[in-house]
């Protein structure tokens, strides 16, 4: 349901100003959403102050030396710190990216970095992803071949070959990372969350529709055309414009519902 | 929500990218261009009852606010139109790249503007 304010357990409060000690040669102000569920009380925004010239170039290196080096309460996920494991996704500056993949210089002034948005929140930086993976499990993401073993010479151990061209079909689809941030920035996932599968799991649904070597095209097509599912896309485009790896969920989602007028 | 989790800050955080901007403000449109119809009937049935209820309506029509209204729904009438047809181009997939929906954003925005001010040159 469409609700803009917060829940009141939810409410942003001012938080702790950690100032340097030392001088710092290039000062940079971070403040972060803070939540901790040990304490009884409502998220806060703390902020930190690093020097730049001690610190590597992307928002995550400075996550880490503020967990190293001032506060190691600090709590956020992270993992292969170039852009493959999808891990470090956050909102940074007002947009959802990966922090291993965003320049610290690309931010003026202060960097504010808050949790993927509209999510339950585990820990400070930690959203809560298991229903956004139950949505990714329901839309089938393995490759099915029902008429397997029918015909003798069909052996579900032999290599299924795909043409370059088929192949082709699944470029800008296969490379996603499923780090949730086209999801997460959608207006009508904010509202919907509980019926429409977002951008992420959309554009894996068509990458499993498109795949030759899979059997259940049709019946694939057929489990997302619901009025839920899949037309609360009202090709907003915020997915397309915050995908970190720049893929794009709209024009995927775009040709899954052109797929199932012209196929259906 | 499970164990009384906050729910992560969203609209307030947001930068309002431009994607966004566009898409709420075709919906902003359409609201308003229904509510136009509404008084579009009016004005019709106002021609309707004669020449004595007609001389309200001119005597209003005549107010600076008045034509500070129609100029801008002449501009939600263009900008919805170019929109809805930026809308048809994505239907059928094309014109989707985030470089290309910039520039047709904008050009929406551009020929709404000259879209008006051709029509109220000419009246």
């Amino acid at each position: 349901m469409v609700e803009f304010t917060l829940p009141t357990n939810s409410k942003v409060q001012k938080g702790i100003n950690h100032p340097t000690k030392e001088f710092s040669e290039k000062p940079k102000k971070i403040v972060i959403y803070r939540w901790n569920p040990e304490d009884q009380d409502n998220p806060r925004l703390d902020s930190y102050e690093i020097d730049l010239s001690k610190c590597g170039p992307m928002v995550l290196d400075a996550l880490m030396k503020i967990k190293n080096e001032i506060d190691s309460s600090l709590t956020f996920r992270r993992s292969c710190r170039e852009g493959v494991c999808g891990s470090c996704a956050m909102n940074i500056d007002g947009v959802n990216t990966l922090a291993c993949l965003k320049p610290i210089e690309e931010v003026n002034g202060e960097i504010r970095i808050y949790p993927l948005p509209h999510m339950p929140v585990v820990k400070d930086l930690v959203p809560d992803l298991s229903k956004a993976y139950e949505q990714l499990a329901s839309i089938k993401p393995w490759l099915q071949r029902s008429n397997e073993n029918s015909s003798p010479k069909q052996n579900s151990s032999d290599e299924k070959k795909q043409t370059p061209k088929d192949r082709e079909k699944l470029d800008g689809q296969w490379e996603c990372v499923l780090c949730f941030c086209c999801t997460t920035s959608c207006p009508s996932y904010w509202w919907n969350s509980d019926e429409y599968l977002g951008p992420a799991v959309l554009m894996q649904a068509a990458r499993w529709v498109n795949d030759s070597r899979d059997s259940e095209r049709e019946n694939r097509l057929k489990a997302v055309n619901d009025k839920m599912k899949l037309y609360r896309c009202h090709s907003i485009m915020n997915c397309t414009r915050s995908c970190p790896k720049g893929l794009n969920p709209a024009k995927a989602i775009a040709d899954l519902k052109k797929a199932i007028v012209t196929e259906l | 929500m499970s164990l009384h989790r906050p729910l992560s800050p969203h609209l307030s955080i947001h930068k309002k990218v431009l994607t966004a901007v566009f898409s709420i403000f075709h919906r902003f449109t359409g609201i308003c261009l229904s509510l136009g119809i509404i008084l579009l009937s009016i004005w019709i049935m106002i021609v309707a009852l004669g020449p004595a209820y007609y001389s309200i309506f001119e005597a209003l029509s005549s107010l600076i606010i008045f034509k500070i209204f129609l100029f801008l729904w002449t501009l939600t009438i263009f900008y919805h139109l170019y929109n809805g047809i930026r809308y048809l181009f994505w239907s059928y997939g094309k014109m989707m790249e985030l470089g290309t929906v910039y520039k047709s954003g904008y050009a929406v925005i551009i020929l709404s503007i000259l879209s008006t001010l051709v029509v109220w040159a000419s009246v």
